[in-house]
């Protein structure tokens, strides 16, 4: 079974970090990150960027385009893609185009990611 | 991370919005600020065993204002009171205090705060200060080294410019939106002086000045996320980001500057580039230019050259053409200029800034600027000149050093110098 693992935390608190504490955390998550990747079981890591970079596409008749992270607490995580995109314009585009094809309520959150590894193992 | 180290990263980043709500409370900023160092202190005292709370900022706010109005009390009272028993069962009230400051109290409560630092009276450097102080929480040290002023010297400062603040009366009433607008436009106007007062500092002053560009982004952070749809806001973020990306490759180990197109573009910050372009691009779909957005999209040209030859100069120019348009000014068209030589030839240029002597008699960059104009048209001895009189106006040592260097090549080979958009590196 694949599980994908979440990571939720205080943006502010992450962004008042210095440097060297930055650089403290990153090690130590790399130490478990590494022990996945040799026993085959890592599959893609990312990092977002902050909320701040954030747009989000409201489930509509016409999808509505927002600045800003989904702030709605009534709606839950249920799934993500990730898409190269050649502009914020081409990500919202299709964005829009999964709204259309999925006209329940909800929306979709665009976040340009920060660090990708595609990872090799858990296919 | 320690225990001590989250607290501490917890505080700093709480400090905003509970100072500024403690602020609404009391309307007297030495009272919030008090309150918030008490109740900081009793987070130290409780948080280690109890655990951090679910929202920092609110405890804070709670803790703070009981202890503040309990000292009121106290002195009205002529009376003293038990110290430790004033706050009982804080987790539930912590969680009744989240419940009831939504969001957008807290927007125009920060927003108030930071504006109140941006004191129209108050020369530029007392309100970085006071804004670093206030709002960021640095302490009075930190701030005197980034100012190279002794410590006493800049408690002085920020004392006389709080009283100036008390005295300036600012509305505690919700804003109308004209005045949302108006106070947001000056406290973006505040962030960016933090900012250059980091980003420009040369020599020793730099590494000491440094943590204020770092301070000046968080701040901006701050502000967009109060108000995440508006473009010359995300445009401000942007710029800062991608100016800021460049710090590790604008001097060398000798503290000299290193010209844009002589800069190792490895050294700079792609993560931050990648953030500063994500914002732009943003910032763009809105169609409502401004000019944090137009300087933002220059500096993302630079950034998306992975060689300087690569550089997209005729959009640049554009670029500074819409800039001159929305903010005329002698110093854009000297920037313009720039551009101008890369895309028409440093005859066209040369053309351009003429005009602008009388403004720019005492413009250290306007200088260097025609001397290495003059220079690719193969006038040596008026580029000589032009160094000169540069060299002269220059405001730091590593400015002077820059332009000797050029008069050097000249000297020595008479041939094409290097040129650069008149400041940037």
């Amino acid at each position: 079974m694949l599980y994908a693992i979440l990571c939720y935390d205080s943006e502010d608190v992450v962004g008042s970090w210095s440097k060297q504490e930055e650089d403290a955390v990153m090690a130590k998550l790399s130490v478990v990150q590494e022990k996945l990747a040799k026993q085959g079981r890592l599959g893609p890591v990312a990092r977002l960027m902050p909320t701040t970079a954030a747009t989000t596409v409201r489930k509509a008749r016409e999808p509505v385009v927002l600045d800003g992270p989904f702030a709605e607490t009534k709606e839950q995580l249920l799934g993500f893609y990730i898409v190269d995109c050649a502009s914020l314009d081409e990500a919202i585009e299709t964005a829009q185009d999964l709204a259309r094809a999925s006209s329940t309520a909800g929306a979709y959150e665009i976040r340009p990611l920060l660090l990708f590894r595609p990872g090799a193992g858990a296919a | 991370m320690t225990d001590l180290a989250w607290i501490d990263a917890a505080l700093t980043s709480a400090r905003p919005r509970a100072v500024s709500t403690l602020l609404r409370y009391f309307r007297d900023l030495d009272t919030a600020e008090e309150a918030f160092q008490d109740a900081c202190l009793r987070a130290l005292q409780h948080w280690p065993q109890n655990g951090p709370p679910r929202d920092p900022a609110a405890w804070l706010i709670f803790v703070g204002r009981n202890i503040a109005i309990d000292a009121a009390r106290r002195r009205g009272k002529q009376e003293t009171l038990p110290a430790e028993d004033v706050i009982s069962d804080l987790s539930d009230a912590e969680a009744e205090v989240a419940e009831q400051i939504d969001g957008s109290d807290y927007r125009d409560d920060i927003l108030r705060l930071l504006f109140i630092c941006c004191h129209p009276e108050l020369p530029a450097t007392q309100q970085i200060a006071v804004a670093l102080r206030i709002v960021s929480g640095l302490s009075v040290k930190q701030i005197a080294r980034a100012f190279l002023v002794s410590e006493s010297a800049m408690e002085q400062r920020i004392t006389r410019a709080k009283s100036s603040m008390a005295a300036a009366d600012v509305a505690f009433e919700t804003p109308g939106a004209v005045e949302r607008a108006e106070r947001r436009a000056a406290v973006a106007t505040m962030v960016y002086l933090v900012f250059n007062e980091g980003y420009s500092a040369q020599g020793a002053a730099a590494a000491a000045r440094a943590p204020l560009c770092d301070e000046a982004i968080r701040l901006a952070r701050l502000l967009l996320r109060l108000f995440p749809g508006e473009p010359e806001i995300m445009g401000l973020m942007a710029l800062l980001l991608l100016q800021h990306a460049r710090s590790s490759a604008r001097f060398d180990t000798d503290g000299a500057i290193v010209l844009l197109e002589d800069q190792d573009r490895s050294l700079w910050n792609r993560e931050m580039i990648a953030e500063g372009l994500a914002l732009i691009d943003k910032a763009m779909r809105h169609k409502r230019r401004g000019p944090y957005q137009l300087q933002a999209a220059i500096a993302a040209l630079h950034a998306r050259a992975a060689q300087p030859e690569e550089t997209d100069w005729a959009q640049i120019d554009l670029l500074y053409a819409a800039l001159e348009r929305l903010q005329p000014s002698p110093v854009i068209t000297l920037n313009r200029a720039v551009a101008v030589a890369k895309v028409r030839g440093p005859a066209a240029a040369l053309a351009m800034i003429e005009p602008l002597a009388p403004r720019l008699s005492g413009y250290f960059h306007f200088f260097g600027v025609k001397g290495a104009l003059l220079l690719q048209l193969g006038r040596a001895r008026e580029a000589r000149i032009a160094f000169d009189q540069a060299i002269a106006l220059a405001n730091t040592a590593a400015e002077a050093a820059h332009i000797r260097m050029q008069l050097d090549r000249l000297i020595k080979d008479n041939g094409p110098g290097g040129d650069a958009e008149a400041r940037r590196h």
